[in-house]
Formats: structure tokens, C-alpha cells, sequence
């Protein structure tokens, strides 16, 4: 793969979710300076999008619509990358509030139910480091297929057409996914360490 | 497969690593943010900063530092030491902290955990528990230890964990800086009260400590400090180790 394009305009949406800085972070120690906004003609005008957050799917959602940066993120045209909350809130519906998602892929999000007698052992939420395969997208490179990432989420996007990566808990979930410019992960690339920034770096050389 | 999680501790004072026997007698290490930097190379899961003198003196505590953390290491870390109050806690999680963790200030207000939970999300919220063994009764205890409280191990875990914790950290006072193991017996029977992870802490002192934690103690995570920081046990061989003994591990 080639180089990260020098003078890189890279937006991250800020709204009300936990958790922006530490992408901000993981892409200044990759050389790439971002900017964290909620302007819409910012947003529009970067060359590549990142879509962060941890939080609750519904009050999110809301904030959202209520700022109309969800009509923005769909109509967005350049390479978007959606991390933890931000791939949940990109599938089409979520079971956390119960509420209706952005519809980019068309996946749902459920909560993981572990089996009776088993909630002792197989603790939600999914908080750790867990292996990931069946990798399958720009972003998803056969390098990283089998490798550990830290995932933390108590809802999980079921295994569906839009898969770009899979991993086992529970029950098998959706790692990753992709759709035309649209590329999400469940787990923390800037919190992943090296597998972390490789995928990161991925997605700036796309 | 969900790894067992290996996570150094980094007790920090004036803005530097040290670790003492049983925490009286402290001894410098060195710099936090260079020795995370290093333990996260060599494979560590997760790194704990604790302002150990925090509680005690009042101290509050070390937001620029955990910045410098935030921007050089590319691994999940979890604060502690003098969080008393929302803000405290608001001030780490906007520098960068992954987590972070309360103990002497759950204790005394344990309406803390409902309020950090409700604001930040339980997965944000380590409570941390140091107890001990009193003629059989394990007693919470606080101030490093210094203090037994009415609290009893097990009721106020579960009680955490219904007013929102989102992991335990265990650490028995009996067994922190004796280097025989973990307190197996006990980690293990609140892992099968607990729905939530349970990092075990206290008496690591050898590789095969850290099988028995995962195994006997059913631990999700093992934390330890001094064996690392004194280069008794080095994390990459550790985790061939347990590998080796069929703990999942992240390599």
C-alpha cells in the first residue's frame, strides 16, 4: 500500500458521545492532524470522516437528528470510518432505547443475551481483547486476520452481508463491516495497539 | 477468544512510578508515561495508573499527566486516586483516561458509583476493593489498607456491581507484597457472584501465580506491579507461559 496523502483533511464528528480524543490522539501518534467538528460544510469538505463514540444508541440518535448530522453521515460521499457506537448507529436499527439507526447497512444491533446459567462466566459487557478473522475489507487486511483487539460494547451488530470482519463471544458478531465508502469497526482501533494503528493507517491510505 | 488480560499497575507519586511492600516504604521507579510506553510494547493488556497518595494526603489528582498518557500509549488505561466527586472523575475521562477507578470514596459514598455510571456509562467505572482477612471476616478496607471499614467483602462487591460498577479490582492486603499468589479461594468465589469482570490483585510473585489466578481464582484480569517494575518476571514471557498452559492470551 501507498503512503498517507500529505495534507490530509480528516474530519471527526463531534457530537454527544464519550471518547473523541483518544482517536484524535491515535491519529496525531500516525502523523495525521483531525479535526474534531460538528460543521456541517467542514464535515462535507474533508477528504475522509471519522464517525467515534462510546454512549447510549437512542440519546445519541436524537442528538443526532436534532443537529441533522444524521442526514449529513448518510449523504456523505468520501470514506467514512465508524468506530464502536459509531458502527452501531450506522446499522439500521438498535436494541439498546429501541430506536431506528442510519440505515447504511442494513444489519441490526442486539444486546448479548449469554445463555441461561451462563452469566457468571460469559460476562456483557464484551470488555477485552478478542481475536478477529474472516477479515474482508480496504481497511481489513489479510495482515491483521486471526490478530487481537480491544473491544468494549454490551451490544453487538448480528453477521450479515456488510461483514468485513467477524469475532466470537457469546455468539458470533460483526467485527467489522463495509458498504461502498462506509467502514465501521465494533472494536477500538486507537485503543488496539499496533493492529490498531495498522487499520487506522489503512483507512487514511484509502 | 476473549484473552485473560495481563495489566501492570503503575502506583504514581509527584508524577513518578513507585511501588512499595504492602504500600509503606516507597522507592522511585521512574517516568509513568515511558515505563506504559514500554509495558505496552512488550504486550501488556492494559495499564493501570493509580495516584497512590492521593486519598491519603488529599491530593488531587494528575490530569496533565494522564494527558502525556493519552497521547503516547496505544493501549486501554484506567485511572485512580483521589476521585471523590463527578468531577474529579469528568476531569481524567476528558484527558483521555479509558477508565476510571474508585475506592476509599465509594466506600464512604457509595452513590458515587450510581452517579458515575448514569453519567459516563458503567463500562467507564472500576471500583476497586482492598480487604482483608480479619479472624475469617474479610473487611473492607481503605486509605491503602490502613483503615478496615464495616463493609464486607462480598456483600459491598455485589452491591458495586448493582449500583454500577463495570469491573472489580480486587486486591487482598493479605496477600499484596507477600509474592505467594492471589487469594484464589476468594477472587473465586466472587467471580461466581459477579456478572461483571474481576480483576484480581495482590501477590503475584511467580508465572505459575498467574495460571492459578486465571484458573483456580477465575480471574478476568491479573494485575501486578513490583514483579514487573523489578524485572522478575518480564510480560512477554509471561504471556508464552500461560500460552503455553492454555490460558488464552493475546500474543
Amino acid at each position: 500500500m501507498g503512503r498517507i496523502k500529505e495534507g490530509l483533511m480528516l474530519a471527526i464528528i463531534k457530537y454527544n458521545a464519550g471518547n473523541i480524543e483518544s482517536v484524535n490522539n491515535a491519529l496525531m501518534r500516525l502523523g495525521v492532524k483531525a479535526e474534531v467538528t460538528d460543521d456541517h460544510a467542514k464535515i462535507k469538505a474533508a477528504d475522509k470522516v471519522i464517525f467515534p463514540g462510546v454512549g447510549e444508541a437512542s440519546t445519541t440518535m436524537a442528538y443526532l437528528k436534532k443537529h441533522k448530522l444524521d442526514d449529513l453521515i448518510r449523504s456523505l460521499k468520501q470514506p467514512v470510518l465508524g468506530i464502536c457506537l459509531g458502527q452501531q448507529l450506522m446499522c439500521s436499527y438498535s436494541e439498546e432505547g429501541d430506536v431506528a439507526c442510519l440505515g447504511i447497512f442494513d444489519e441490526k444491533v442486539k444486546r448479548f443475551k449469554p445463555a441461561p446459567g451462563q452469566e457468571y462466566i460469559t460476562k456483557v459487557p464484551h470488555m477485552g481483547w478478542n481475536s478477529i478473522h474472516d477479515v474482508n475489507s480496504a481497511i481489513m487486511s489479510p495482515d491483521i486476520e486471526g490478530e487481537f483487539v480491544y473491544f468494549v460494547h454490551s451490544y453487538y451488530v448480528e453477521v450479515g452481508e456488510h461483514t468485513a470482519a467477524t469475532c466470537n463471544y457469546i455468539n458470533p458478531f460483526s467485527a467489522a463491516l463495509h458498504k461502498d465508502n462506509f467502514y465501521a469497526t465494533q472494536f477500538h482501533p486507537e485503543k488496539s495497539q499496533r493492529v490498531g494503528a495498522r487499520i487506522l493507517e489503512n483507512f487514511l491510505k484509502i | 477468544m476473549l484473552a485473560k488480560r495481563i495489566i501492570p499497575c503503575l502506583d504514581i507519586k509527584d508524577g513518578q512510578t513507585v511501588k512499595g511492600i504492602n504500600f509503606v516504604g516507597i522507592k522511585a521507579v521512574g517516568d509513568p508515561v515511558e515505563l506504559g510506553a514500554l509495558y505496552a510494547e512488550q504486550g501488556a493488556d492494559e495499564l493501570v495508573f493509580l495516584d497512590i497518595t492521593a486519598t491519603h494526603e488529599g491530593r488531587k489528582t494528575f490530569v496533565e499527566l494522564v494527558k502525556r498518557i493519552a497521547r503516547e500509549i496505544n493501549i486501554p488505561f484506567t485511572v485512580g486516586g483521589g476521585i471523590s466527586e463527578l468531577k474529579d472523575a469528568d476531569a481524567l475521562l476528558s484527558a483521555g483516561a479509558d477508565k476510571v477507578s474508585i475506592n476509599s470514596s465509594a466506600v464512604r459514598n457509595p452513590k458515587l458509583i450510581d452517579d458515575m455510571a448514569l453519567n459516563f456509562g458503567t463500562q467507564f467505572v472500576v471500583v476497586a476493593i482492598d480487604a482483608k482477612n480479619y479472624d475469617g471476616h474479610w473487611t473492607v478496607t481503605v486509605n491503602g489498607g490502613r483503615i478496615p471499614t464495616e463493609k464486607e467483602l462480598f456483600s459491598w462487591a455485589k452491591e458495586a456491581e448493582n449500583r454500577g460498577a463495570g469491573e472489580i479490582l480486587f486486591t487482598s492486603m493479605d496477600h499484596d507484597g507477600t509474592k505467594n499468589g492471589f487469594a484464589n479461594a476468594e477472587l473465586a468465589r466472587m467471580a461466581d457472584m459477579l456478572k461483571i469482570p474481576i480483576i484480581a490483585s495482590g501477590g503475584a510473585g511467580n508465572m505459575d501465580h498467574f495460571v492459578d489466578v486465571f484458573t483456580k481464582g477465575k480471574a478476568d484480569a491479573g494485575l501486578a506491579a513490583s514483579i514487573f517494575h523489578y524485572k522478575e518476571i518480564a510480560i512477554p514471557d509471561l504471556k508464552q507461559f500461560l500460552h503455553m498452559k492454555n490460558i488464552p492470551v493475546r500474543l
